[in-house]
């Protein structure tokens, strides 16, 4: 693993918290997987193994007043942006107690409390907001800013487009990420871009970008501190082409006709748990003992999330109608 | 054509806080001034009112506005406030939303409900659907203004009157000002709900001339008004087509039918209790809608006139719209794709007195 | 002992294909080892199993197709205790039943999403399909009136609101007597229009025909003014109530005069409701129904003629009597007409008529000496009845009015 050039503070516990972030998302989505089996879960579930080194890598590098905006496959954006396990199990429940009262599940994560918004489900839909919300912060003299996370498939949307040119144009400290898992659901990247470097599509609207190795925590959020920290001085915003890999399929209930299995278990070996771990042991930052109270942390948390979900109560019919029109602004 | 005004007993719907008030032409001081003037004056009051407030659109600032609504702005509240945006529906919609949701009161202008479209999903899956989706956290306090409507001969792609469609959708809420005074007033109330208001303005009211209080301010986003009273039949319509029905009422007063004329102001939600008290008392409805009659507006008032008012009814409801037809290009085509003045008063004559 | 279930792979996957098994009896399996392959309308999956253990039993084969929550396979914890994923415990109790797996969800009815049509008010006996607009029929029911019968003038023959007016203004006006919401505009002005609908609706469907009888009146007279000697001003008779009467008794035995013509067909009243002609300060017509007349004493009907006027010149007049009328009188009295040649109010069948007493020359025995005298004239319905029953009707009454102390 290279080091990561920029303002990378790598202490023990710096270092053993982004892998407890990161283990925390693979536990997580692996008990999703579980309960979704067991109907406990419904709807459409997309879990993020593999690539939770994106999420953990850019959001440590936000501050608690930046905005975040990201895709169905955000349960791992979730968790390291804070959210309450809890809050989340009971929302991927449907329980009046999980984020959005259960209405959105999976898909649908909202926590205004963090600045999270969304949890979007259509591909694509979620740039033109964090254009919006980078405007506001700008208008409003706020130095804080909006991190974007898509997939490389919402490139082929025009409102990928729209939004970078104007997040561009308008100077907006939007941090656009792209996770690119070189598959959107079942088609191949090279089977629907004419240029697959896509950090070339978005250095053509005069904003920063650049290609980041997805797999590797640290040199994600060495990037994202970069542009970020650019940002927030008047910077224009910046695209960050990550390059990962998932490896679960799209969803739950897709069978991969579209790609090799020996293509999953080649970048299994390589995968951003697996090399900061080796890393970590390595250069002695890790023990054994870490490891293990680290997983009996997370194992315990999540058993508690289960059980907080499983006794959370659903929310009334009768409310289903509340927050259609909203009353008042909140806050 | 002239409003009239004078004849307006306006009554509102019960506002969500507040009981039914009654609103008198004034009597006091008036100036003359047009539709557009009124929307401009809105706009420029909200700018000067609110920091928050700023205009967003294609063509809305140096270009002064493709209908001249916000000639002057971009002089007198500078390029941050009264802002360019290239032609991207769905980016700066959904910006638009963005920012209400980041704390700014936005006024989105979309030239023409034809360009919608490209936005709609913005509006649709976001505008309308992030409060109730996320358990009530964030509210989009964002209004959205687009021009709607034809008769300007600018055939089938620049002439759809779509407000029936987006009337359809919860958590938005659908306005369509037909006289001076909500062109002036409606803005501000607009801008102070916390939810998602799109404004529609007819194309052919930009023009039109009339007398306004010279105080003009805020008015009620709910609610219908009773434009003109009469006991025979209820004229049911909205927007581009008011002042077709009121012209239709004088022509059937002439003949001795006393029409009454209800201008619905708002599309969604739609005021039911004015629409049904008319009803009681005429017993004659006939819907006025230039959009497409399948599964347009009209049905649906239609549809609530008869849950509602089904005893009052001494005649079949009747409906007036759009032909089912892209709106062509040359005028006399073009004029018998929608409901003119004289289609109306021969229907209504026709449901008064049938042969 | 712990079950491994066909697992949901998706919202729409209701059953699955066992395609093949990676493991068999006896095989040690750890959480998260793929297990076995499963083939769904998307193609073939893998499935993992999420307890680590001993396989014990293998329950469904290769080529089974079983629904989503079947017990594939039954697994031994390998003497360790049950394992923490609370969640597996839910599926068990969920075998059965397949297409609700929200079992969860609480009982609850979802509340009417619409506000629930509001109760309709009754409908009036329907008779074949009555081409009636919503309005006129709720107005006939406040009426009393019966719709069929009423020509409609609405589009296609409709019946409106305007002729459901007029058929009650046949029987008396609409005024504003009746409770129920009347329409705009001043009661006169909406009872002449009522009265003119019902008198053009007359004149144009019921073919009249015109009979008169001069009645003596000395004897009917000559008996009031004795009655009336012996009794207290407030319980005198007036000669009205004496033509009512023997206008209803004599009605008794001529059913084609008492009745409406309904539906092509003269239909006799089973009682006998005499619509008494009341007019209006201000103009305006009224004939209030006194009901039973047949059978009330002449005391009994004096008293109701008198409370019918005053309420009806107060406006005090119910529904039932505005509608309740199976023929009508209309006694002009002394206002100045000799008789009356009227027009039957629809759908009645007849109008008897009186002018004002007069004294006449009348031949008595072989003299001519001064008597009063009323003429007393029946217009009826010709499709009903004819001239010849009109006279027997009149002469029935004449005769009546000949022995007054038998009425």
């Amino acid at each position: 693993m290279t080091a990561a050039k920029g303002k990378v503070r790598l202490t023990r516990d710096s270092a053993l918290a982004l892998l407890a972030g990161m283990l925390r998302i693979r536990r997580f989505e692996e008990t999703c997987a579980e309960l979704y089996t067991a109907e406990k879960i419904r709807g459409f579930l997309h879990l993020y193994i593999g690539e939770e080194a994106i999420a953990v890598g850019a959001l440590d590098a936000l501050a608690p007043d930046d905005a975040v905006v990201a895709t169905y496959r955000e349960h791992g954006h979730a968790l390291a942006r804070g959210i309450a396990m809890d809050r989340i199990m009971a929302e991927m429940y449907g329980k009046q107690s999980g984020c959005s009262r259960g209405r959105g599940g999976s898909m649908h994560i909202y926590d205004a409390a963090t600045r999270f918004y969304g949890g979007n489900a259509i591909v694509g839909g979620g740039l033109p907001l964090a254009v919006g919300l980078a405007l506001a912060d700008r208008m409003q003299g706020r130095d804080a800013v909006t991190a974007c996370f898509f997939g490389e498939g919402a490139v082929a949307e025009g409102e990928f487009h729209e939004s970078a040119n104007l997040a561009a144009l308008w100077k907006l400290p939007v941090l656009f990420v792209c996770e690119n898992n070189r598959y959107a659901m079942g088609t191949a990247l090279d089977r629907s871009e004419s240029q697959t470097d896509l950090h070339v599509k978005a250095a053509s609207y005069a904003m920063g970008s650049e290609v980041v190795d997805g797999m590797d925590v640290v040199a994600v959020e060495a990037a994202a501190r970069r542009a970020v920290d650019a940002m927030r001085s008047g910077g224009g915003p910046h695209f960050l082409e990550c390059r990962t890999y998932r490896f679960r399929a799209h969803s739950m209930f897709d069978a991969q006709l579209y790609r090799d299995k020996a293509e999953i278990e080649e970048w299994k070996t390589h995968g951003p748990v697996v090399r900061f771990t080796a890393w970590l042991r390595e250069t002695g930052l890790l023990h054994d003992s870490d490891l293990a109270r680290i997983e009996a942390d997370i194992a315990a948390e999540i058993d508690a999330a289960v059980a907080f979900a499983e006794a959370a109560p659903w929310e009334p019919v009768e409310d289903l109608e509340r927050f259609v029109l909203m009353a008042e602004v909140p806050e | 054509m002239t409003a009239k005004g004078k004849s307006a007993k306006a009554q509102m719907g019960a506002a969500k806080k507040g009981a039914a008030r009654k609103i008198v032409a004034r009597k006091g001081r008036t100036v003359r001034t047009t539709y557009r003037e009124a929307v401009r004056e809105a706009i420029r009051d909200a700018l000067a009112r609110d920091p928050r407030v700023f205009l967003m659109g294609e063509d809305v600032g140096r270009y002064g506005g493709c209908y001249a609504v916000s000639k002057g702005l971009l002089e007198e509240f500078g390029e941050d406030r009264v802002r360019d945006t290239p032609l991207s529906e769905s980016g700066f919609v959904g910006a638009g939303i963005g920012a209400a949701l980041g704390g700014m009161r936005p006024i989105v202008e979309v030239m023409t409900v034809n360009f919608s479209l490209l936005a709609l999903d913005q509006i649709v899956n976001n505008a309308a659907t992030i409060p109730h989706m996320s358990g009530g956290q964030f509210a989009v306090p964002l209004v959205i203004r687009m021009a709607t409507g034809s008769g300007r001969q600018l055939a089938a792609q620049h002439s759809h009157s779509l407000e029936g469609w987006y009337a359809h959708i919860p958590g938005i809420k659908v306005l369509a000002p037909a006289t001076l005074a909500d062109a002036r007033g409606m803005l501000w109330s607009a801008l102070l709900d916390p939810n998602p208001v799109l404004i529609f303005e007819h194309v052919l009211l930009y023009n039109m001339e009339g007398d306004l209080a010279a105080d003009a301010g805020p008015v009620p986003i709910e609610g219908a008004a009773v434009r003109r009273e009469g006991t025979d039949i209820s004229l049911v319509t909205y927007g581009g087509s008011l002042f077709k029905c009121l012209a239709a009422a004088e022509e059937l007063a002439a003949d001795g039918i006393a029409a009454e004329v209800i201008d619905l102001r708002c599309l969604r939600p739609l005021d039911e209790a004015t629409i049904l008290a008319s009803v009681a008392k005429t017993h004659r409805a006939l819907i006025v809608d230039e959009g497409w009659r399948s599964g347009g507006i009209s049905a649906e008032i239609a549809t609530r006139i008869v849950e509602g008012g089904f005893y009052d009814l001494d005649a079949p409801v009747a409906r007036l719209c759009g032909a089912e037809v892209p709106i062509p290009y040359p005028r006399h085509l073009e004029e018998a794709s929608v409901p003119q003045t004289a289609d109306i008063t021969a229907a209504a004559r026709a449901l008064v007195r049938p042969e | 002992m712990s079950e491994f279930r066909m697992p949901s792979l998706g919202a729409d996957m209701e059953a699955g294909t066992l395609v093949e098994w990676f493991v068999g009896a006896g095989d040690t399996v750890a959480r998260g080892d793929i297990v076995a392959v499963v083939e769904t309308q998307k193609g073939a999956i893998e499935i993992e199993i999420f307890e680590s253990g001993r396989v014990a039993e293998i329950l469904v084969g290769p080529g089974e197709k079983v629904p989503v929550g079947t017990v594939l396979a039954r697994i031994e914890a390998p003497g360790a205790p049950v394992k923490k994923a609370s969640a597996k415990k839910a599926p068990a109790a969920k075998a059965p039943a397949k297409k609700a797996p929200a079992k969860k969800v609480p009982p609850k009815k979802a509340p009417a999403k619409m506000a629930p049509p509001k109760p309709a008010p009754p409908m009036p006996p329907a008779g074949a399909r009555l081409r009636i607009s919503p309005a006129a029929r709720r107005r006939a029911q406040e009426l009393g009136l019966e719709t069929a019968g009423i020509a409609g003038t609405g589009a296609g023959g409709a019946i409106t609101l305007a002729d459901i007016e007029a058929a009650a203004a046949s029987a008396p006006g609409p005024a504003a007597a009746v409770p129920a919401a009347a329409p705009a505009g001043t009661p006169q002005a909406s009872m002449r229009q009522a009265i003119a609908a019902a008198m053009s609706r007359a004149n144009r469907e019921i073919p009249h025909y015109y009979l008169s009888r001069t009645i003596d009146m000395e004897a009917a007279l000559g008996w009031l003014e004795a009655t009336n000697a012996r009794r207290p001003i407030a319980r005198r008779l007036i000669a009205a109530a004496l033509l009512l009467r023997a206008v209803a008794v004599a009605l008794r035995d001529f059913p084609d005069l008492n009745g409406f013509w309904i539906d092509g067909a003269a239909r006799p009243a089973a009682h006998i409701h005499v619509g008494w002609s009341v007019s209006l300060r201000g103009g305006g017509l009224v004939a209030p129904a006194i009901l039973d007349a047949d059978t009330k004493p002449l005391e009994t009907l004096m008293a109701a003629l008198r409370d019918l006027v005053k309420r009806a010149r107060a406006g005090g007049l119910r529904s039932s009597e505005m509608s309740a009328q199976t023929v009508t009188v209309t006694s002009l009295g002394d206002l100045g007409a000799d008789a009356v040649h009227g027009v039957i109010y629809p759908p009645q069948l007849a109008l008897v008529g009186f002018g004002r007493v007069q004294a006449r020359p009348w031949v008595v025995g072989e003299d001519i000496a001064p008597r009063r005298v009323v003429e007393a004239s029946l217009a009826a319905d010709h499709r009903a009845s004819d001239g010849h029953r009109g006279g027997l009707f009149l002469a029935a009454l004449d005769k009546l009015l000949q022995e007054p102390e038998t009425l």
